[in-house]
């Protein structure tokens, strides 16, 4: 076990959650943030790959990677909660279940 | 009664066969990776770009680079286009910060400012570039605009539009340039190699805290929304 092996089996774990949140939660934010749970875990498993060189230093492409992926987490999630946010105040419902009445609580 | 938490099986099915995918796709690789420090190392070398990250980013691996900045501004352009209530941020705040947000913004402001021109600078040599730079930009205009300082009006108008637009125009046409050089695209002259970047990198800085500003204005709600409903 070393530490790239914590790495990947954290980043591993927290992709499954994502998934787990993504498809089971109904209300949309908590989709958004299951979204992110998943962008999370795939960096951690590829920063957690750069450390496998047989150098010392650290394989910089995944690294780099990593930092186009966290801007372009951070366009997704904004224009998610833009989308959430407007089909509240269209619909006034959280989910896209079409039987929720506006105001419920889920 | 509180709700027993229940857990549903075609979640927790397809969690798990992620989670094993993950596992399988990375064991499937050879034990020993050869990596690309030894390359990326001396190629930044040669390029005068002395963090690699900044040279894997902006030079190796720039097209990358480009599209990111592309999604970035197709985010924000998206979410300005579905604001329902541009002014509501505006009514919200009423510009005017308390005596203690009022000072705290002008003394952090301007730190604020030099700390990003900082990171964008030492990006070259060291942690440090574009992004973590346009964050701390982005920070400092949510700040000022927060604490009523900045009018939020700028967010929607045409010269923030046209700060928001420069780092990718810039990025776009110091790509497009080797192409008429007789190169092939993003092939940067190795003469200017460093300045083509540090331009480019300046500009971005720019236009990514201006996005970042933008997307969190452009979310903003009247406080008495959620009591309407």
């Amino acid at each position: 076990m070393t530490t790239y092996d914590v790495y990947v089996a954290g980043g591993a774990v927290l992709f499954a959650l994502g998934t787990y949140g993504l498809l089971e939660r109904s209300h949309l934010v908590h989709k958004v943030i299951a979204a992110n749970f998943m962008g999370s875990g795939i960096f951690l498993v590829l920063i957690g790959l750069a450390n496998r060189t047989p150098t010392p230093e650290p394989d910089p492409v995944p690294q780099a990677m990593v930092l186009t992926g966290i801007v372009v987490t951070v366009a997704m999630t904004a224009l998610g909660l833009a989308i959430v946010k407007r089909y509240f105040s269209e619909t006034g419902r959280t989910t896209l279940d079409a039987d929720e009445k506006p105001g419920e609580r889920r | 009664m509180p709700e027993r938490p229940r857990i549903r099986l075609v979640p927790l099915a397809a969690s798990l066969a992620v989670f094993a995918l993950v596992l399988r796709a990375v064991h499937a690789l050879p034990d020993t990776a050869t990596g690309l420090s030894a390359e990326m190392t001396a190629g930044a070398k040669a390029s005068g770009i002395k963090n690699v990250v900044t040279a894997v980013l902006l030079d190796f691996r720039g097209y990358d680079t480009l599209l990111e900045i592309a999604v970035l501004m197709l985010a924000t352009i998206a979410v300005l286009s579905l604001r329902t209530d541009p002014d509501a941020l505006s009514r919200r705040i009423s510009g005017v910060a308390g005596p203690v947000l009022g000072a705290l913004t002008r003394a952090y402001v301007p730190i604020m400012i030099v700390v990003a021109g900082h990171l964008v600078w030492i990006g070259s040599s060291g942690p440090g570039g574009a992004f973590q730079g346009g964050a701390v930009l982005g920070a400092a205009g949510i700040l000022l605009a927060l604490s009523g300082f900045a009018r939020p009006r700028w967010s929607s108008g045409a010269p923030m539009r046209w700060v928001l637009a420069v780092g990718l125009l810039t990025f776009i046409a110091v790509a497009l340039l080797p192409l008429a050089l007789g190169g092939t695209l993003l092939q940067y002259p190795d003469e200017s190699r460093k300045s083509l970047v540090l331009l480019v990198e300046i500009l971005l800085t720019l236009s990514i805290g201006a996005s970042l500003t933008s997307l969190f204005l452009a979310s903003a709600s009247d406080t008495s929304e959620g009591e309407r409903r």
